[in-house]
């Protein structure tokens, strides 16, 4: 592990509050997604449901963003196209100039947070809210989301109470949940009126009609895109599918795995700005789509499935590594297993490509993914992609992982097993000198004891027992 | 800009794969009587916290009276225009509740339309019994904002426009041939539990989301 990394993660492990908070958290949120599956054989028909639509719209991704394209330009919505979080923010900034906004409010958006949407356009002088109060409360704290569907995930009660208490002295001090809603709704409302323009994330993008679709429970999505006069969109190239058809079974996979909500409050669907004689809504819709390394994932035919993503959450509610170490340790925008398979391909392997090592190949996210992406077949490849030499691969910084001392091992294991004579030899002396292995195996023996060889190896216990090699 | 819608497009062109023709989509639906489908509809909308009455053609306006008046509620946002708003206009002088018909643009009355209403009353396309959801496509008549900033939302749902599941209603009312602006599905009152995972209700939408069926 890289100095950062390994200094996050003993970090993270060193807080016992919050690894109870979290485990709370993660046992009522699997509770919760099973509730709402009672039929095993109906859930997996879903998920092969789930996997095969969003395969289809993969399969015809570049089509479908052409057709998607069409549809919005009839609609009245301008498509924006940008390759890097750079040229998005500043796509982004140049509508918001245009438009002379001042004050903007955003719903809940991961690619935002990828993009750095906010702290680049704070530092062009706009102030930018955000209104999901998960999302509020971690911008009041100056802090990152630590989880890609409940971004406060991480904070207490308490710690929400104080946050609110520093923030907004005039409100007295109250750790009542209820109370504090309320404070955030009476802040927020005003910023609702008072916005100039509106941004949000984008679920799913219907190719054949040319809609937005919004899941949230809030409502504070729908005040981003209602009330301001302008409102700009901002989600992954990879969002498309192709039909209307395609979406009530997704919306279905999506609120269940995510929170075990059958469905959320509202969805919002999104087909243009107002149109004459309608009272509400905004003039002006902009959708800006992001490749920012995807194109690049879309290229390798096994490392695809990782687009089919539909960030519902259940695989990082479900891994044992974020419920210890929560999902600032990562040190990445989408922290768990979707995350530590996105961030390597979409960051390059010299620089995440731990990430996919940090895992202990459990199963448990590739068993609940709604959409069936095989994580840690996924995380073994980028293992490997991180120590290949042959230079054929797709992903950024193949090859860049392997190190001389570990392939030097890997060598010599390998040349002792194809040498059956040496082979025994080699475990004969381990057996024999079995006592002079140290028992301080650094780390390892701080809270285990040291594995200790058996006197014979196995070949001979087994032959003793009247075993042959056949 | 279009550079990169190029650059993007193209990259993912070189990528030849078979083209998905092997995806069998359906439409999943359940053979529930239109009884079983209020009654799941109200159950889970009663599990989100939404009040569900079933009343009647004759009723309904001295319910939504009575309702509203429990509610502490002073005024109701409506749609003038729409057949239950002329109904309202009939009969709600005597009740001491003031009816605001939402007939400007938002812009010329933001403040009083976040500060004001207490209430407000919409139709709807229909209702899914599956999840508990109303489908509402808001129009010029009952704008989106109708049913999002007063604080109690009241929705009126003739009992035999509710749907088994999101994807029977999808392809019965044929949404493909013709999308509004802005189509929802609404199923509860406003909520979050962003703060330690404790439920709390009425974020930024209504508190209160008031559902009155008629059979
Ligand atoms: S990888 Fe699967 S389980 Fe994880 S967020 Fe994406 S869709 Fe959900």
């Amino acid at each position: 592990m890289s100095g950062e990394f390994h200094d996050s993660v003993v970090k993270a492990l060193g807080d016992d509050a919050l690894r109870q908070h979290l485990r709370r958290a993660m046992d009522s949120l699997i509770e919760k997604r099973l509730a709402v599956f009672p039929d095993q054989d109906a859930l997996q028909a879903l998920r092969r449901y789930g996997m095969a639509i969003r395969g289809n719209a993969l399969s015809k991704l570049p089509q479908l963003l052409e057709r998607f394209e069409a549809r919005c330009e009839e609609n009245g919505v301008h498509v924006h196209w940008a390759e890097t979080t750079d040229e998005a923010n500043k796509i982004v900034f140049e509508i918001l100039q245009s438009n002379d906004v001042k004050r903007l409010v955003k719903g809940k958006s991961m690619v935002s947070e990828e993009m750095g949407l906010n702290h680049f356009l704070e530092d062009k002088g706009i102030e930018c809210l955000e209104s999901d109060l998960g999302e509020f409360i971690i911008q009041l704290a100056g802090e990152t989301p630590s989880h890609i569907v409940m971004p406060a995930l991480h904070k207490s009660k308490q710690e929400i109470a104080e946050l609110f208490h520093e923030k907004f002295p005039d409100i007295p001090y109250s750790d009542d949940v209820d109370e504090l809603t309320a404070v955030a709704r009476g802040i927020l409302r005003e910023k609702f009126m008072q916005a100039d323009a509106g941004i949000s994330g984008v679920n799913f993008l219907i190719a054949e009609t040319g809609t937005l679709c919004l899941v949230e429970n809030e409502g504070n999505g729908r005040m981003s895109t209602t009330v301001p006069r302008l409102h700009i969109a901002v989600t992954g190239i990879e969002k498309v599918v192709e039909k209307l058809a395609d979406v009530p079974p997704l919306l279905s996979l999506l609120t269940r795995s995510a929170t075990g909500q059958p469905i959320t409050t509202y969805f919002n669907m999104i087909k243009g700005p107002r149109q004459p004689g309608e009272k509400d809504g905004p003039q002006e819709v902009h959708l800006v789509l992001l490749d920012n390394g995807r194109s690049r994932i879309f290229a390798d035919e096994e490392l695809q499935a990782t687009l089919r993503c539909i960030r519902c959450g259940a695989c990082i509610n479900h891994c044992p590594i974020y419920t210890r170490l929560g999902g600032h340790a990562y040190g990445t925008v989408y922290p768990g297993p979707i995350g530590s398979i996105l961030e390597p391909q979409k960051e390059g392997l010299e620089r995440l490509g731990e990430l996919a090592e940090a895992s202990t190949l459990c199963g448990a996210c590739g068993e609940v993914c709604p959409v069936r992406i095989p994580i840690p077949k996924l995380l073994n490849r980028l293992r490997w992609e991180g120590v290949r030499q042959d230079g054929t691969g797709e992903t950024s910084g193949q090859g860049r992982r392997r190190k001389h001392s570990e392939s030097l091992a890997w060598k010599g294991w390998s040349s002792l097993a194809s040498r059956p004579v040496l082979y025994r030899i080699a475990v004969k002396s381990a057996c024999r000198f079995r006592r002079l292995l140290p028992q301080q195996l650094g780390p390892w023996t701080h809270v285990r004891k040291a594995p200790e060889i058996a006197e014979k190896p196995l070949r001979e216990l087994v032959e003793v027992q009247g075993f042959t090699d056949e | 800009m279009n550079e990169s819608r190029q650059k993007i497009l193209d990259r993912l062109r070189t990528v030849s794969r078979e083209e998905g023709g092997w995806l069998q989509r359906r439409v999943d639906k359940r053979a529930w009587s239109e009884e079983e489908k209020v009654q799941r509809f109200a159950e889970c909308m009663s599990a989100v916290r939404a009040e569900v009455y079933r009343t009647s053609e004759v009723s309904w306006v001295k319910d939504l009276q009575r309702i509203l008046k429990s509610k502490g509620a002073h005024n109701l946002l409506y749609a003038p225009v729409k057949p239950h708003g002329k109904l309202l206009l009939e009969d709600f002088s005597s009740s001491g509740i003031e009816l605001l018909p939402y007939d400007l643009e938002v812009e010329r009355w933001k403040r009083r339309l976040f500060e004001e209403m207490d209430a407000s009353i919409t139709g709807c396309r229909g209702a899914i019994a599956e999840t508990g959801s109303l489908i509402l496509w808001p129009d010029e008549e009952e704008p989106r904002l109708l049913s999002l900033i007063p604080p109690i939302h009241c929705v009126l749902l003739p009992a035999e426009q509710i749907y088994s599941t999101f994807s029977e209603a999808v392809d019965i009312q044929g949404w493909v041939e013709g999308m509004p602006t802005n189509a929802l599905l609404i199923s509860g009152p406003s909520k979050s539990a962003d703060i330690a995972q404790v439920l709390a209700y009425g974020v930024h939408g209504p508190k209160s989301l008031v559902v009155l069926i008629i059979p």
